[in-house]
């Protein structure tokens, strides 16, 4: 709690980080990442441009979406370059921000009383059961009529969606807290809120952040689903949008577009996890590839 | 917050001898978690001396853990009464007793909280419990593990460091709130034999310094007879005692003792009774899955 600094030996902070990436490019993961993209834009290329082979040839093939991509001056009216490309991933990522942090926020505290009083979950525990397995979709007239804005549907429904994940992974985290932590904490003279926040906590940790990984994701295929119906901007509302139109360079430019920012969004939530919780990390052997 | 400096002072006690005592009275334990009953502990009467080493033996399944579990709180009883220092932990209208640091378990499977490190994990209990400031708890934990011989790891997460590191750092913790009774659940059983008399050492070490009374389960007769005052060896279930074995060797012991001929006679005269309780349990666990 306090000195932290006991017996830590080694780098720390910046220099840690260089000397991670610098381990891990002795090892083969980021190569096999870089041949595994390079393979599968090669078959994409290959099945479209050059084989033309149905049904691939009927979308814009790997070349010519990235030189689209690339162009100063987009054919399609849309590029790395131009204004509303930024401005429909800056509209998706803040509806995301927005979306995942309230269902955090909410998911995680409220799983966690699930999971520590059987009380709570008795009261809890069917409704969630009873609204979780109705597929978000089914939501969406409901969210409309509920909310009159364009905006505030997008995120209720992103928002539910990643709000159920959250909660169930965290409640299941604390019941898989070993009993033994919870009678130590009780010979130790805890109280129970000692327990909660030295045991309850930390111990349900792994689960709550395997639960957010999952649950951005939820959050983003709902979210996209929802622009894609009722969207002002977005990444889903340019995917329909230049669908609608024909503009399927686009199309495809905006699908992948998502692929990165799901990727890089969901690389922070883990990078979150292995901040707070240096002690599994570290149990685990950071070394290791 | 008199009574809680109090504590905290008289921490590194040679008088702690005075303390600890330890009566079990006819206790009987069943459980029945199905509407099937299981009788785990029957009539089971056992003094235990302010300071003594108590080692508890008896064939796998007998109810000792039971017996511990219900000393430390961990679950109710269903007759009898149980004592610390003359005060009823648990008994007629009070089945279950309440948990408390003055009786602290280490766990056969080690219970150090992985996410904090040895010296956070040393110094939770008499934070709080409220008996030091964290940065007093914090100093003693980082003291007594050097102590220990676990200076060099004061700042590592439990998973960092070996199973008998771990182990001794969590007998510290244990004794950092100067507890009158150690109750220990096979700590040992995981370890391979060069370990194992590492921790004989220190637990010694540590019981010669400290006097505290302790409670400990063990699957090993040597074992129990290196380090305990008394051996007592348990029935097969229900669990009631045996066989009392008094263990008059002088401390400190040492590593020596092992090839004693006085060891090699205790030895051979529990062994025999122990052999025979483990038979009775191995031929009814036949019988139940005939
Ligand atoms: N929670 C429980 N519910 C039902 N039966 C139990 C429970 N805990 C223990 N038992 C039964 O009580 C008996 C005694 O168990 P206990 O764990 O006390 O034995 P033990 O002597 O510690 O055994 P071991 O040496 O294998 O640890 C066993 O037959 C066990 O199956
Ligand atoms: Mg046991």
């Amino acid at each position: 709690m306090s000195d932290r600094d006991v017996a830590t030996q080694g780098p720390s902070g910046l220099s840690l980080f260089l000397y991670k990436t610098k381990k891990s490019f002795g090892t083969p993961m980021p190569y096999l990442a870089f041949v595994g993209i390079g393979l599968w834009l090669f078959t994409y290329w290959l099945l479209n441009e050059q084989l033309k082979i149905s049904p691939f040839n009927k979308i814009p093939g790997p070349a010519e979406v990235l030189t689209e991509w690339f162009s100063q001056d987009p054919i399609w009216g849309t590029s790395l370059f131009t204004e509303d490309y930024w401005q429909n991933i800056k509209a998706s990522c803040l509806r995301i921000l927005i979306a995942f942090s309230l269902a955090t926020g909410l998911g995680v505290p409220l799983g966690l009383f699930m999971g520590w009083s059987k009380k709570f979950k008795d009261y809890t525990f069917p409704v969630l059961e009873l609204l979780r397995p109705i597929p978000i979709l089914a939501w969406v007239p409901l969210s409309i009529v509920m909310f009159q804005s364009f905006e505030a549907p997008i995120l209720f429904l992103a928002t539910l969606a990643s709000f159920f994940v959250t909660t169930l992974n965290t409640m299941l985290g604390v019941q898989s807290i070993d009993e033994s932590y919870f009678r130590a904490a009780g010979c130790l003279g805890s109280k129970r809120r000692h327990v909660f926040i030295h045991v309850v906590l930390p111990g349900s940790l792994p689960f709550v952040f395997t639960g957010l990984q999952i649950s951005i994701g939820v959050a983003w295929f709902s979210l996209v689903a929802a622009e894609m119906i009722s969207g002002e901007f977005g990444l889903g509302y340019m995917i329909n949008a230049s669908y609608m139109v024909n503009k399927y360079v686009t199309m495809v430019m905006a699908m992948l577009t998502l692929g990165f920012v799901g990727w890089i969004t969901s690389a922070m939530v883990r990078a979150a996890g292995s901040q707070m919780m240096q002690w599994r990390e570290k149990a685990l052997g950071q070394g290791g590839a | 917050m008199n009574t809680a400096s109090a504590q905290a002072n008289s921490t590194s006690s040679a008088d702690a001898a005075t303390k600890g005592a330890i009566s079990i009275r006819n206790v009987t334990k069943i459980y029945d978690p199905d509407g099937v009953n299981v009788l785990a502990v029957e009539d089971c009467s056992i003094e235990i001396a302010p300071g003594e080493v108590c080692m508890i033996v008896g064939p796998s399944g007998c109810g000792k853990t039971t017996l511990l579990n219900a000393i430390a709180g961990f679950h109710s009883i269903t007759s009898g009464q149980i004592d610390l220092d003359g005060e009823m932990l648990c008994g007629p209208g009070k089945p279950l007793a309440d948990q408390g640091a003055d009786r602290v378990v280490v766990f056969q499977n080690g219970a150090l909280f992985p996410w904090k490190t040895l010296a956070d994990n040393v110094a939770y209990g008499p934070i709080v419990q409220g008996t030091m400031t964290k940065a007093e708890a914090y100093g003693k934990a980082v003291d007594m593990l050097a102590e220990a011989g676990l200076s060099g790891v004061a700042g590592k997460y439990p998973g960092e460091v070996s199973s008998g590191m771990a182990r001794r750092a969590e007998i510290v913790r244990a004794l950092i709130n100067d507890p009158k009774v150690l109750l220990l659940d096979e700590p040992y059983r995981a370890m391979d034999a060069l370990t194992k008399s590492i921790m004989h050492e220190s637990l010694l070490e540590v019981y010669d310094r400290t006097k505290v009374t302790i409670f400990f389960i063990t699957h090993d007769l040597e074992e129990a007879i290196f380090l305990g005052d008394r051996v007592i060896v348990m029935t097969t279930r229900p669990a009631r005692t045996k066989k009392i074995v008094d263990v008059k060797i002088e401390r400190p012991r040492d590593y020596r003792l092992l090839s004693s001929e006085e060891f090699r006679v205790l030895v051979e005269e529990t062994k025999g009774a122990v052999h025979e309780e483990a038979v009775k349990a191995f031929e009814a666990g036949e019988r139940e899955l005939a």
